[in-house]
C-alpha cells in the first residue's frame, strides 16, 4: 500500500464527486461489477424472461428476440464506433448482406438457376458462416477503400455503402433477390432433423449468440486488439508512432463490426423467414445508433443495455394503453427528479392539475364544440382525461400540429428560464404538452415512436453525455 | 565503429518552404546528442522525418538499414521511439494501457488467439504486463500503484511527460526521440528529467536524440550538441562549443554582438 499523498487525494476528488446522485451511482455500479458479473446478470435476466415471462405467448417472445437482435446489433457496431473510433454509417448494409446471404442458400432463391432447381437448402450450420463469412471479406474490402479517407469523408463513403445496399437489394437481379418483394418462405435454423422451430427458439439461440460475443468481445477489447483501437481512437498519429499499424487495425475494427452484423442478419432472416431490401433502412441505422449512443459508446454492457431500452420503449409505444404509461411516467419521474424539495413538486402537480380542469372549463364554457373530442389515450386514461384535456371534435389534427409546434417552443423558453419562473413555466408546457399527445400524438404511433426515442435520448445526453453506461471521454485536455 | 542513426544530405520542403537542407547527422550507440536552434528551425522536422511522418530526400539510416519510405509504425518496430512536444498520449486510457498499447509491434497473437484465451495471447499478456510495470517503475512512485488505472487525462503536465517517455520505452526501441522532455516543467522537475535522461542512457543503454530550449538540461546532458537555424546545420560539436559559436549566438540574439555586449 503506498502512503496517500496530497496528490493522490486531489486525483481521487473527482470519484468522490461523481458518486453523488443517480448517474454516480449507475457509474460505480458498472465499475463495481466485474465482466464475468455483468455477463451472469445479462443471461439471468435473459433465462427468467424467457421461461418464466413469455410463457407461450408469442407476441412476447418476439419482444424478447427484438432486443437481443439490437443488442447484438449495438455491439457490433461498437467495435468501429466505440472502439476504433470509426463514424460506420454503412453498418446496415452488413446486417442486410448476411440477412440476404442466409436468405440466398436458404430458399428458392437459386431456383430458376440451370443447376439449382428447386434452390439451395443448405443447413444452418453451412449457410451461416458463409454468410458471415463473405459478410467479413466485404465488410474487409470497404474497409480498405473507405479507410484511405479519413473522419467525415470516411462517413460519407459508408453512408454511400448503406444506401448502395438497399437500391442493390430492391434493383438487381430481382429473379434471385427478389427485388422490392424480398425473398421469402425462408427455412429455418436446421441441421439435419433438428430444427428451430418456434419464435422462443430463436429467442433462446439469439441470447446465447448475444452471451458468447459479450464474452468474446470482452476478452478482444482487454488484448493487444482492443488496445489498439482504442489508441487509435484516441491518437491514429501517436498510435503509428507507437508501432500500431493504424490502417490494418481500423480494416480489423470495420471487419468484425461487419462479421457480428452479419451474424445478426443471419438469424433475423430466419427468424421472419423472409427478407425485404426495407428491413435495411436508414431508420433502422439511426435505432441502433439510438442503441449504442443511449447505452454508452464504448461500453459493452452499455450497447446491450441501450438495446433494451430502445426495443422495449419503441415496443410500448406501439401499443396505445402503454405508450400512455411511457409518456405520463416519464413527465413525472423528471418532475420527481428535478423538483425540488417536495412542497414545489407537490405545487407543480397540483398546479398541473389544476390549469387544465380550468382551462378545460373556460373553454367548455365558451364553445361546447372545442372540448367535445376524445382523448387518444386508451382505457382509464381516456376517462380519467375527458375534463382535463381539450380536444376538438372532428378533425383534431391541425390543432395538434399547431399544439406540438407550440410545446417545442415552451420546452425550449423552460429550459432557458431558471427558479421559480421555470417552475412556474413548466405547468402550462406540461399540459400543452398533454393537450398535444392525446390530440395528435397518439393518432400515429409509428411516427410518434421515432419522436419519443428521439426525445428520450436528448434528455438523457444531457443528463448523462457518456451514455448510461458510457465512460467520460475527453478530446483535449 | 558505424554510427546507429546516420542522416545523409537530408531535405525536405513544404511547397515554397525549404524545411530541412541537405542536413548530415550523426549519433552514435549508447550517445546523447542535443538538437538546438530557435523557433522554426526545423528540429521537430528531423524527428518527423526519422520516425517516418514526411518522407525527405537524401538518406537516413538506422543500424545500417534505410529508414526512407517505411511507415510510422514499422520505423519504431525497428528501434526508434519518440515522444512528441505536443503531448500526444491516449488521454482516454488507462496509464497502464498506454504503456501496454506500445507493445503492440512486439507481440503478435491474432485476435482470435486473444478472445480465445490461446496459449500465446496468455504468454504475450503476462509479457506485457511485465515491460508495462517496469518501464513504469522506472519513474520512481510517480506512475505506479493507483495511477496504473487511471485515465491519462488525470494526469499533471509533468507527469504526462513521464508517460510519455514510459510509452516510447515499451516501444522495445534501442533509441529514443525526445521532443523537449522539460517544456513546461518547473526548476525541480527540469532537474529531474535531466537526471532521468542520464540513467535512460546509463541503465537502460538508451541512444538518445533530443530536443531542448534549456540551457541547463542540454549542458547537463548531452555528449554532443547540434544547432539548427533554416533547416541547415549551423555547427555541432560539445555544449560549450556550440555555445559560443558566433553563429550559434547571432542566430538566438541577433546580429551584431559586439553591439549587445557595450
Amino acid at each position: 500500500m503506498t502512503p496517500i499523498g496530497v496528490d493522490e487525494w486531489v486525483a481521487r476528488s473527482d470519484d468522490r464527486r461523481d458518486q453523488r446522485g443517480w448517474r454516480g451511482r449507475l457509474g460505480y455500479l458498472d465499475a463495481r461489477f466485474g465482466w464475468w458479473q455483468r455477463l451472469l446478470l445479462v443471461g439471468l435476466a435473459a433465462f427468467v424472461y424467457g421461461e418464466f415471462v413469455v410463457g407461450g405467448n408469442v407476441n412476447y417472445a418476439q419482444t424478447g428476440f427484438n432486443v437481443v437482435l439490437y443488442a447484438i446489433l449495438a455491439l457490433g457496431l461498437n467495435i468501429a464506433v466505440g472502439w476504433a473510433g470509426l463514424l460506420d454509417l454503412g453498418y446496415i448494409a452488413f446486417f442486410g448482406a448476411g440477412a440476404y446471404g442466409y436468405a440466398l442458400f436458404s430458399s428458392h432463391a437459386f431456383g430458376n438457376l440451370p443447376l439449382a432447381t428447386g434452390g439451395v437448402m443448405l443447413p444452418a450450420i453451412a449457410s451461416i458462416p458463409i454468410a458471415v463469412a463473405g459478410v467479413g471479406i466485404l465488410g474487409m474490402l470497404i474497409g480498405l477503400v473507405a479507410l484511405r479517407l479519413s473522419g467525415d469523408y470516411f462517413a460519407i463513403v459508408t453512408l454511400f455503402v448503406g444506401q448502395a445496399f438497399a437500391e442493390a437489394a430492391n434493383n438487381v437481379a430481382p429473379g434471385t433477390l427478389g427485388g422490392a418483394n424480398g425473398l421469402f418462405g425462408l427455412q429455418g435454423f436446421h441441421v439435419g432433423s433438428a430444427a428451430i422451430g418456434s419464435t422462443l427458439g430463436y429467442y433462446w439461440y439469439a441470447v446465447i449468440l448475444l452471451v458468447v460475443l459479450m464474452a468474446l468481445l470482452h476478452l478482444l477489447d482487454s488484448s493487444r486488439t482492443g488496445r489498439a483501437w482504442r489508441a487509435v481512437r484516441d491518437d491514429s498519429l501517436a498510435a503509428s508512432a507507437m508501432t500500431i499499424s493504424v490502417n490494418k487495425v481500423k480494416v480489423m475494427a470495420f471487419a468484425f463490426g461487419a462479421v457480428v452484423a452479419a451474424l445478426a442478419g443471419t438469424m433475423f432472416a430466419a427468424q421472419q423467414s423472409s427478407v425485404f431490401a426495407t428491413n435495411f433502412s436508414a431508420q433502422t441505422l439511426i435505432l441502433i445508433y439510438a442503441c449504442l449512443v443511449l447505452g454508452g459508446a464504448g461500453s459493452i454492457g452499455g450497447a446491450v443495455l441501450g438495446g433494451v431500452v430502445v426495443t422495449v420503449a419503441q415496443q410500448l409505444l406501439s401499443s396505445p394503453i402503454d405508450s400512455a404509461y411511457l409518456f405520463y411516467g416519464i413527465i413525472l419521474i423528471v418532475l420527481i427528479a428535478r423538483v425540488r424539495p417536495w412542497q414545489y413538486l407537490a405545487a407543480v402537480l397540483a398546479a398541473i392539475v389544476g390549469f387544465g380542469v380550468a382551462a378545460h372549463a373556460i373553454v367548455a364554457a365558451i364553445s361546447h364544440r372545442a372540448v367535445a373530442g376524445s382523448p387518444g389515450s386508451a382505457g382509464w386514461f381516456a376517462t380519467a382525461l375527458r375534463h382535463y384535456v381539450i380536444v376538438p371534435r372532428g378533425e383534431p389534427l391541425t390543432y395538434g400540429n399547431i399544439l406540438y409546434i407550440a410545446a417545442i417552443v415552451m420546452v425550449i423558453v423552460v429550459v432557458q428560464l431558471k427558479g421559480i419562473r421555470r417552475l412556474i413555466a413548466v405547468v402550462p408546457t406540461v399540459y400543452v404538452g398533454v393537450c398535444c399527445w392525446e390530440a395528435r400524438l397518439t393518432v400515429d404511433p409509428g411516427i410518434t415512436a421515432q419522436i419519443m426515442i428521439g426525445a428520450i435520448l436528448i434528455v438523457t445526453m444531457a443528463a448523462r453525455p457518456e451514455g448510461l453506461l458510457g465512460t467520460r471521454r475527453v478530446e483535449v485536455v | 565503429m558505424a554510427p546507429l542513426l546516420e542522416l545523409e544530405q537530408v531535405s525536405l520542403s513544404f511547397g515554397g518552404l525549404r524545411a530541412l537542407h541537405a542536413l548530415d547527422l550523426e549519433v552514435g550507440e549508447r550517445e546523447v546528442v542535443s538538437v538546438i536552434g530557435p523557433n522554426g528551425a526545423g528540429k521537430s522536422t528531423v524527428f518527423n522525418v526519422i520516425t517516418g511522418i514526411y518522407t525527405p530526400g537524401g538518406d537516413i539510416r538506422f543500424d545500417g538499414e534505410s529508414l526512407i519510405g517505411r511507415r510510422p509504425h514499422a520505423i519504431t518496430r525497428m528501434g526508434i521511439a519518440r515522444t512528441f512536444q505536443s503531448l500526444r498520449l491516449f488521454l482516454n486510457m488507462t496509464v497502464k494501457e498506454n504503456v501496454k498499447s506500445a507493445t503492440y509491434g512486439r507481440t503478435h497473437a491474432t485476435p482470435l488467439e486473444s478472445m480465445l484465451r490461446l496459449p500465446r495471447a496468455l504468454r504475450e499478456e503476462k509479457e506485457v504486463e511485465a515491460i508495462a510495470e517496469d518501464v513504469l517503475s522506472f519513474f520512481g512512485q510517480r506512475l505506479l500503484g493507483y495511477r496504473f488505472n487511471q485515465p491519462a487525462y488525470v494526469l499533471s503536465y509533468a507527469n504526462r511527460r513521464r508517460l510519455e517517455i514510459a510509452r516510447a520505452m515499451a516501444t522495445g526501441a534501442r533509441m529514443l526521440l525526445l521532443d523537449e522532455p522539460a517544456a513546461g516543467m518547473n526548476p525541480n522537475e527540469t532537474h529531474e528529467i535531466t537526471e532521468l535522461i542520464g540513467r535512460l542512457r546509463d541503465e537502460r543503454g538508451y541512444t538518445i536524440l533530443v530536443i531542448e530550449h534549456d540551457m541547463h538540461v542540454v549542458e547537463g546532458i548531452s555528449d554532443r550538441v547540434v544547432a539548427l537555424d533554416h533547416g541547415e546545420k549551423l555547427t555541432e560539436g560539445t555544449f560549450h562549443e556550440v555555445a559560443n559559436h558566433p553563429e550559434v549566438v547571432e542566430a538566438y540574439l541577433g546580429r551584431n554582438p559586439e553591439a549587445l555586449q557595450k
